[in-house]
């Protein structure tokens, strides 16, 4: 036992105390940041996206779609893309993951959220979610189980992650969705509670990622419900959930 | 012996050298060379014709054997391996979902990735026997997969386990929209070993030769990938038999090592690391030196906590015993990478087919005296933490000597024509085995993948007979196999 006490007290206290400020590396590839004057319309990002994120003409990146892999940074010779370290990369709107010209990172963060009352008033002080992986590659999987160990620590704003859909107020769906988890996702979803909130969190559940071209999906599911929240990243870093959910909800 | 061509891993074939055999003399072959399978795949031979390909390692001197059988559209159905070597069990399951190929008197066809639907379950029956259903969609954050317990009272008679929901028909698209994004996403925990067997199946069928710069960044980051995970598994352990400390402080410590992944690659999980013609992102010298201060941190850490954790008898009480699967029930069924070294079978694909740096590096392959409980697979993890932290230590410092090279090389897009190439990487489960073949135009007609999972899943359902249904979670934790691998 004397050990065990040793040992907490040589860990000390690890748990990153400010989330929403909480510093990122340089070298993480988060928002991008794209230069419409020096792009030359060559073209060659446009091969070397696996998933089809960019658009020329003007230059845009869709993040539902980019796995944030810097293969289009690698080969731009005019310099005209780039990816910050700003980590805050949600959006309660599709179209505002389509990332132009002159977007910054102040800007984004102001306008991506929405913030709803009755998603505050209901959801703000507790929320609690199922997770349902529908074809995941344990990517997403992993690094949200990291949202909730002694670094990140999320269960402090009283977001968790459930066993049952029954105790749940919403669900993170992780995964291009396969024909083989359609039903059970579906199944899940209505044993939920309402009021409830779906959010899709990474590229493959945003646009079906990398797995798009893929004649194994059944992707209806995000045609028949609401969606609330759109989470990008492959995966998405722990930070980006996080704080996703707590500007969702306005802790 | 002309039943067989013999290759080497990352070596690249002619398609016609490789024998074509009837489905008769394929099996005696097999069955007289008493080798383990590693692939065991069909492919369309034109005119409803199916061409069966067989690749065996022979781990003592590091051959692959390859060779083939023809199966006309009539023949329809053949006799079994699985009679004669039971590790055949679910190659031949797969070949028949994908071919319709019957493997007569196979004891256990069910389906393997579709078909759900018709999969029948094994079925006891007695007033004290009843079956517990879990999943697809499990308690924890993980990915779904349907486990059937049959059960007498706490105690497991034999579990079923159906697997499935995962499948994005990965090969396919393999051959539709290669790319090293989608090998990183096939299997998202084993991103390097998956990234570099793709890529360097692509610079085999290219001629591509990468910089030794290059091969020692993949080899540091595959051992990171290791380390890390494991360092994972251990809290993951410690966290099902609610030994909180542990759980807690092996997951700030695999904190550690992933985020020196980001500091190389811009990735926890090192994405976009691995590229075909070496590695998109160099290592400086800095940064060897920040890596090698942290990687001292993280021996430490992890030495500390599993000694304290490993004196505690309430966690020895769980550990030990539990769910054991013998040396001898390994062997037999086919276990690869840690599911078999933890049972005492040292299968481990970097010393078994090596390349040039285990050699030039003095990597050696150290003993473990692995009983195949939950105890040995957690002390394997301790012992290859250890071995990785300290070879990253050794990769890191010999990455300095080549400091000027390039750490990508051009690419192209010219395949070879005909050719068949095998290549096998040690990934923190075991061997990723993925084999490439292109047609007399230079395309790729046929991608195959093998992830440890696919064999060791069996290992599981034996590994919880007799133990209560309560040590399930902390069983399945110590494999802590994949889905996504095992279903593509």
């Amino acid at each position: 036992m004397f050990d065990t006490l040793k040992s907490r007290i040589y860990q000390g206290q690890q748990f990153i105390k400010d989330i929403p400020n909480a510093p990122m590396r340089e070298q993480f590839r988060g928002l991008p940041s794209l230069c419409n004057g020096k792009c030359s319309n060559c073209g060659k990002c446009l091969n070397v996206c696996p998933t089809g994120a960019l658009k020329l003409n003007p230059l845009s990146i869709d993040m539902g779609k980019c796995t944030f892999c810097g293969a289009c940074k690698n080969i731009c010779e005019s310099h005209a893309i780039d990816f910050t370290n700003f980590y805050k990369l949600a959006s309660t709107d599709r179209n505002k993951l389509i990332i132009t010209e002159g977007m910054t990172k102040e800007e984004y963060e102001k306008t991506a959220v929405e913030v709803r009352k009755e998603i505050t008033s209901v959801f703000s002080r507790s929320l609690k979610l199922r997770q349902v992986s529908a074809a995941g590659c344990n990517g997403c999987e992993m690094e949200l189980n990291a949202c909730s160990n002694a670094n990140f620590d999320m269960g402090r704003f009283g977001i968790d992650f459930v066993a049952s859909p029954r105790h749940a107020d919403g669900i993170v769906i992780t995964g291009p969705i396969s024909e083989n988890m359609a039903y059970a996702l579906e199944n899940c979803y209505h044993a939920v509670p309402n009021p409830k909130i779906v959010i899709l969190c990474g590229a493959c559940a945003i646009s079906g990622g990398v797995f798009q071209n893929s004649s194994k999906l059944n992707r209806e599911f995000l045609e028949k419900y609401p969606i609330d929240l759109y989470i990008p990243g492959c995966p998405v870093h722990p930070l980006t959930f996080i704080n996703a959910v707590l500007s969702y909800i306005k802790k | 012996m002309t039943n067989w061509l013999i290759t080497k891993n990352n070596k690249k074939v002619n398609l016609t050298d490789i024998p074509a055999l009837s489905i008769n003399e394929l099996r005696e072959a097999v069955i007289s060379e008493q080798k383990r399978p590693i692939a065991f795949f069909g492919k369309d031979w034109g005119n409803g014709a199916t061409r069966l390909f067989v690749v065996l390692a022979d781990d003592i001197n590091g051959d692959l054997l390859v060779s083939s059988a023809i199966f006309s559209a009539n023949e329809k159905s053949y006799e079994c391996l699985t009679q004669e070597i039971p590790s055949f069990h679910i190659f031949e399951r797969e070949f028949y979902e994908q071919f319709g190929i019957e493997p007569l008197n196979h004891p256990w066809l069910k389906p393997v990735r579709i078909n759900q639907d018709k999969y029948e379950f094994f079925n006891m029956e007695g007033d004290e026997v009843h079956q517990v259903a879990v999943g697809p969609i499990h308690a924890g954050v993980i990915e779904p997969g349907h486990f059937r317990f049959m059960c007498n009272g706490e105690t497991v008679y034999h579990l079923e386990i159906m697997l499935g929901y995962q499948h994005r028909g990965i090969e396919e698209l393999m051959l539709k929209t290669p790319s090293n994004q989608l090998a990183e996403s096939i299997c998202g925990d084993s991103v390097i070993a998956y990234n570099t067997a793709y890529s360097q199946v692509m610079e085999g069928l290219k001629d591509i030769q990468i910089s030794n710069k290059a091969q020692l960044i993949r080899k540091a980051a595959l051992e990171m990938e290791r380390a890390a995970i494991q360092i994972g598994d251990m809290g993951a352990i410690a966290g099902d038999i609610a030994y909180a400390m542990g759980a807690a402080v092996f997951g700030v410590t695999r904190t550690l090592v992933i985020n020196t992944m980001l500091e190389w690659s811009g990735s926890r999980f090192g994405r976009g690391l691995v590229n075909v013609g070496g590695v998109n992102f160099d290592i400086s010298e800095d940064e060897i030196n920040l890596t090698l201060k942290t990687l001292d941190k993280v021996a430490k850490d992890v030495d500390r906590m599993t000694k304290t954790m490993l004196k505690n008898s309430t966690v020895m009480s769980r550990l030990e015993k539990t769910g054991t699967v013998s040396y001898e029930k390994a062997k037999e069924i086919g276990l690869v990478g840690m599911a078999a070294k933890a049972s005492g079978n040292p299968l481990d694909s970097r010393f078994d087919f090596p390349d040039k740096w285990m050699k030039e590096l003095n990597f050696e392959k150290k003993p473990f005296n692995g009983v195949g409980d939950v105890n040995s697979r957690f002390k394997l993890r301790y012992k290859e933490v250890k071995e990785s932290l300290a070879m990253v230590r050794k990769i890191l410092s010999k990455l300095k000597e080549y400091k000027n090279e390039p750490v990508l090389v051009d690419s192209h897009n010219d395949m070879s024509k005909d050719a068949f190439i095998v290549s096998i990487v040690e990934g923190w489960r075991g061997e990723v085995v993925h084999i490439a073949m292109t047609d007399g135009n230079g395309t790729l007609t046929r991608y195959k993948i093998k992830d440890p999972s696919f064999n060791n899943w069996y290992g599981l359902a034996l590994a919880v007979r007799n133990n209560g249904v309560s040590d399930f979670p902390l069983c399945n934790k110590s494999f802590n196999l994949s889905y996504s691998g095992n279903d593509l």
